[in-house]
């Protein structure tokens, strides 16, 4: 697994069609905590295969941040079920995350 | 059994390894979270000498791989304790080292209003230039007197609708000329001798409780609330050894040693004056240079 780049036309439907958990990670180029955070969830993705990985550009998505409440970033969308679980907004470690996850 | 192990992995201990690891010492980084420290929030740095605008994402993006190329020991474990005996406790291990650097940095003050964490990512923010995109068109508000809550006002008013800058003073602690930048934008409103003792709003904020010296409270509609009332260091964890001084930094009367033969302290944890990435480094590597010396 890696990450996909999504655009905001995706998301729907990539959120909607998954049975696994999926996580997106609500990233700008601009943003310091954001690039921390990108190889963390790419290692994640190679670890926790039950889930799907996603990132979203919330310069180009203004519709899907303002939908979510997205006013700082990194924040990271968990959905099961295209039911939202998580908001969690800011750094996490990669364990933190897949914690979050796994539940182990 | 270590050399030298660093609990911080911001510039002053990701300096302080690079010049241990040159000197061939065996150097283990441990970290809470990410390395970087507060810098990798500056979006442009202005200040570090001879790398005008440079990000402060690839600034500590090249010291750690300049540390990792030297063969450095990096750890994602946060630390909970020091023994006297220079054994180093994370939530998982326990580490022996000849010498300690603590370059645990700083991180931003809380207002310490009951709901303000519930509040981050919602409307509460501790940095402008991070955040602020969100707020096109919209209120902001900005508590604080300094120059990190003045830029930031600035920054904010080239962005947002209307920006209330909010201060506990009359007057400033920041440079005069910001003050006198802002007094031209028209849509900043100055709201002085006033402190922000309560935030409103379901999932976000919707606004803020304000209350000035005479004790009236006055109703602020916004959006956000920026906070910039300067750092708290986290040391409360080593002040079992460590002296540390009444708003939690680490004292040392030659800006590198502790009460502690053998634990240094480097970078924003300490007791200092001047703050900046420059000095956080050159810390790092007097801290380093002097634990090498001195264990030898």
């Amino acid at each position: 697994m890696s990450v996909i780049k999504i655009s905001e036309n995706e998301f729907e439907e990539k959120i909607k069609n998954s049975e696994k958990k999926v996580l997106v990670d609500c990233y700008a180029d601009w943003c310091g905590p954001c690039k921390m955070l990108a190889p963390v969830i790419e290692e994640l993705s190679e670890e926790v295969p039950d889930c799907e990985f996603y990132k979203l550009n919330v310069d180009e998505s203004g519709e899907i941040a303002e939908k979510y409440g997205i006013m700082s970033i990194p924040t990271v969308l968990i959905f099961k079920n295209n039911e939202l679980i998580d908001t969690l907004v800011g750094f996490r470690t990669k364990e933190e995350l897949k914690k979050i996850l796994t539940g182990e | 059994m270590y050399d030298i192990i660093i609990v911080g992995a911001g510039p002053a201990g990701l300096t302080a390894a690079l010049y241990a690891l040159r000197a061939n010492k065996k150097v283990l980084v441990l970290e809470a979270k990410t390395y970087g420290g507060q810098i990798i929030n500056a979006h442009k740095i202005d200040n570090y000498p001879g790398m005008k605008g440079v990000s402060g994402f690839e600034l500590a993006t090249n010291l750690y791989n300049q540390v990792k190329e030297l063969g450095v020991e990096y750890r994602t474990e946060e630390v909970i304790g020091i023994e006297e005996d220079k054994t180093v406790v994370t939530q998982k291990n326990k580490y022996n080292a000849k010498a300690i650097i603590l370059a645990t940095g700083a991180e931003n003050r809380k207002l310490g209003l009951e709901n303000e964490h519930k509040y981050i990512g919602r409307g509460v923010s501790y940095c402008a230039t991070c955040d602020g995109n969100f707020y096109k068109g919209k209120t902001v508000a900005v508590a604080g007197g300094g120059n990190t809550a003045l830029e930031d006002a600035i920054y904010l008013a080239n962005i947002a609708e209307k920006v209330y800058l909010i201060h506990r003073r009359d007057e400033f602690r920041g440079e005069a000329k910001y003050v006198d930048e802002l007094k031209t934008k028209e849509n900043v409103e100055f709201v002085l001798n006033s402190n922000v003792i309560k935030i409103n709003g379901d999932s976000k904020i919707e606004s803020l409780e304000v209350q000035d010296k005479e004790g009236k409270i006055r109703t602020i509609e916004t959006n956000a609330l920026f906070i910039a009332i300067g750092q708290e260091p986290r040391n409360e964890i080593f002040k079992n050894l460590i002296n540390i001084d009444r708003y939690g930094y680490i004292e040392s009367e030659d800006g590198v040693h502790t009460n502690q033969q053998g634990i240094y302290v480097a970078g924003d944890a300490r007791v200092k004056t001047l703050r900046q990435l420059v000095t956080a480094m050159s810390d790092g590597a007097i801290a380093a240079d002097t634990a090498i010396k001195e264990e030898e």
